[in-house]
């Protein structure tokens, strides 16, 4: 960041190169919406760009990054909460797909197993979902704790909380998952 | 105890936070049935896949970057536009050759003044002057200067 602030372009490239990836998976987990995580990263990316000759290296990038990236989907959350629709039980069954694209699921699809393929999906649709019903602070930390391995401290100062209360959200939305979970808990614990 | 079960699972905490948790965990069922849980449900997060960003992802980036407006200094300004500085300079030499001509101007219409300063004897005993009838109105000052009238 500090070759970037210098002036130099390529670095930036090299930032871009190297935290696209983690920052597109924490907005698409936290927004639920391919396009919108990516718009959001790009804005990330932008305020980056903007704030470079202002950047002092007081933290680490990443929790620096990541604040930038959190702000920005809690704000995104909360704009959006009362305008997404809810999902119709009678809808034809979907299948979430990872690659963003939402696929109807197709029987005749080739597949060497199709029952164990439905029994992973829905497990991983369970799984999303369980995530997405998470109160934002919590979904936030959640995604910053297991995907990112960021450390307590750094998740603490991106979330604005101390260690501790940090702690205490972390172990309310794993209460959370494993209720919600229960069954899936139960075949994995075994 | 419930701050420390999930850095347990996840071996975040430290050796003496460790040995503390597992002692108590050897006599407690019901935490070591939790942290069982807990690890199980952080199995269960890792099955989710990764999503990979668009392939136009860097170039929306790169679009919107090279669209903010440059933020250079005004020295900067200067010295990326050759043209513009040499513009400036001539300006100034200008401004600057303007203002010393108009104030040498100045001290020549003084000295044009002064002989006439230094010639008020003659003014003052200037016979056209005595002649020329009294003032309609004159204050006390203008009657102690022509005592004579």
């Amino acid at each position: 960041m500090l070759d970037v602030k210098a002036g130099d372009e390529q670095s930036f490239t090299l930032l871009l190169y190297r935290y696209r990836s983690p920052l597109v998976n924490f907005l698409y987990r936290m927004v639920r919406n391919r396009e919108q995580a990516e718009d959001l990263a790009q804005e990330v990316f932008l305020r980056v760009y903007r704030a470079r000759e202002d950047y002092v290296p007081s933290a680490k990038f990443t929790t620096w990054l990541f604040r930038i990236a959190t702000n920005l989907a809690l704000n995104s959350v909360r704009d959006t909460r009362y305008q997404r629709m809810e999902i119709s039980l009678d809808a034809p069954v979907m299948l979430d797909a990872e690659d963003g694209e939402e696929k109807t699921l197709d029987v005749a699809e080739k597949h060497p197993n199709i029952e164990q393929h439905l029994v992973e999906e829905t497990q991983k649709k369970m799984i999303r979902h369980a995530i997405e019903k998470l109160p934002e602070k919590q979904r936030a930390a959640v995604l910053l704790h297991k995907y990112q391995e960021l450390d307590y401290g750094e998740i603490a100062k991106i979330l604005q909380c101390s260690e501790s209360a940090l702690k205490s959200l972390l172990f309310r939305a794993y209460e959370t998952l494993r209720v919600e979970l229960a069954p899936l808990v139960a075949q994995h614990g075994k | 105890m419930e701050k420390k079960i999930l850095g347990y699972v996840d071996g975040r905490l430290k050796e003496s936070e460790r040995l503390e948790v597992e002692k108590h965990l050897a006599a407690c069922a019901g935490c070591r049935l939790r942290a069982n849980e807990f690890r199980a449900v952080s199995g269960l997060l890792d099955e989710l896949p990764m999503i990979e960003p668009s392939e136009a992802f860097d170039l929306r980036v790169h679009a919107r970057v090279a669209a903010e407006p440059l933020k250079q200094s005004w020295w900067a300004w200067f010295t990326s536009s050759p043209r513009v500085a040499v513009a400036a300079a001539m300006l100034l030499l200008a401004s600057v050759w303007v203002g010393t001509h108009s104030t040498n101007n100045q001290p020549q219409i003084a000295q044009e003044d002064i002989p006439v300063l230094e010639n008020l004897d003659v003014l003052s005993s200037f016979d056209v002057l005595s002649e020329l009838p009294p003032p309609v109105q004159a204050d006390d000052g203008g009657q102690q200067q022509n005592p004579q009238m």
